[in-house]
C-alpha cells in the first residue's frame, strides 16, 4: 500500500493568525431524510453525536457530525476507520434512502488557531463572523474566495476550514496570505 | 448587493454565494406541443421594471434550489421561497401586494384588484 498523505502534506504558517494542515482526516458524506431514527442511530453509532441542528457541528471525542444541507451530514471520524466506518453505516440504512460515501481523500482540512483567527476566515468570506453572530458549535457552507469551502469554530476559538482536495493548495495559500504578520485589520 | 435568505438552510447568503439561475415559473412545452407554444417558452423572458420572480442555487452553500420574489429597480426582495411549487405562496403574494398594490408578472398579479 502506498503511505497516504494529504495534499499540502503538513505544511505550516505563522502570522496574525496559525494556519495548519490538520493532516489526514476520515470524512463520511451521509446523505439521506435527517429525521429518521434509523438515520439518527447510524450517526450515533458512528461518532458518538447526535444528529446536529441546521447550521450546526455537533463534536465529541473522536468524532463530530456536521449539517451541510437538509438532507446532508458531513461526519468526521478517525481517518483509519473512515472504511469501515462507511460500510457499517451503509448496512445499518439498508432500506432507508440514504446513502453513505467515503470522501476523506477528497478533501483536505485546515485549522486556524491563535486571536487573529475570525479575521482570517473573515477576510475571504462573505458570512458574518462577528463574535456575536457566529459562535461555537456554528457550521457554515460558504465560499472563501474563490473556492467552496466549509468552516465551523470550535469551543477554543480555532476554527476548522474543509475544502476539496484538488483546491487544497490554493486554500492554504490564500489562508496564510490572509494571516500575513502585517495584513491585521483589528475589526474582531 | 443582493442578499437573500436561502429557505433551506436560513443562511442569509449573498449573491457571491448563490447562481442565478433565470425566470422562475416557467411551464415546459416539449417534445409534440405547438411550435408557438414551444417557441414561446424557449425564448420569450420576461424583463419587468417592478416585481420579478427568480431561481436561484445556493451553489456555495447547501446546493439547493430556490425562488426568489424582487423587485428589479430598487432591488428590494419580498421574499424567497421552496423550488417545489408551481406559483408563488399566497403568503408571498400579500407581501408584494401590500408594497406594490395593482403588481402583475404573467399569469400572477394582485388578488385584490
Amino acid at each position: 500500500m502506498s503511505n497516504p498523505v494529504t495534499a499540502t502534506n503538513g505544511a505550516q504558517f505563522s502570522g496574525i493568525a496559525t494556519v495548519a494542515d490538520v493532516g489526514l482526516q476520515g470524512m463520511i458524506t451521509l446523505r439521506g431524510d435527517l429525521s429518521s431514527k434509523p438515520l439518527a442511530a447510524a450517526v450515533k453509532a458512528a461518532t458518538g453525536t447526535e444528529v446536529p441542528a441546521q447550521g450546526t457541528i455537533l463534536v465529541v471525542e473522536g468524532g463530530a457530525a456536521a449539517w451541510m444541507s437538509p438532507d446532508e451530514l458531513l461526519l468526521l471520524v478517525p481517518y483509519e476507520q473512515a472504511v469501515a466506518k462507511t460500510a457499517e453505516l451503509t448496512k445499518a440504512l439498508k432500506g432507508e434512502h440514504a446513502l453513505a460515501a467515503n470522501v476523506s481523500d477528497a478533501r483536505s482540512f485546515f485549522q486556524i488557531t491563535g486571536d487573529g483567527a475570525r479575521e482570517v476566515l473573515a477576510k475571504i468570506s462573505p458570512v458574518d463572523l462577528s463574535p456575536e453572530a457566529f459562535v461555537a458549535g456554528d457550521f457554515r457552507r460558504s465560499r472563501t474566495a474563490q473556492v467552496a469551502a466549509a468552516f465551523w469554530l470550535q469551543d477554543d476559538g480555532s476554527f476548522r476550514v474543509v475544502c476539496f482536495r484538488s483546491v487544497g493548495a490554493y486554500m492554504f495559500g490564500l489562508l496564510s496570505t490572509a494571516a500575513h504578520p502585517q495584513s491585521a485589520v483589528g475589526v474582531y | 448587493m443582493l442578499i437573500l435568505e436561502c429557505p433551506y438552510c436560513g443562511v442569509k447568503a449573498e449573491e457571491t454565494e448563490l447562481a442565478a439561475g433565470g425566470e422562475a415559473h416557467l411551464k415546459r412545452f416539449g417534445p409534440g406541443s405547438d411550435d408557438n407554444d414551444f417557441h414561446d417558452y424557449l425564448f420569450m423572458r420576461e424583463n419587468p421594471k417592478g416585481v420579478h420572480f427568480e431561481r436561484w442555487r445556493h451553489a456555495n452553500g447547501c446546493g439547493k434550489w430556490f425562488h426568489a420574489a424582487r423587485c428589479t429597480t430598487t432591488l428590494e426582495v419580498f421574499g424567497t421561497y421552496a423550488a417545489q411549487t408551481y406559483e408563488p405562496p399566497q403568503e408571498i403574494k400579500d407581501k408584494i401586494t401590500a408594497k406594490r398594490p395593482g403588481w402583475s408578472w404573467r399569469e400572477f398579479s394582485d388578488a385584490s384588484e
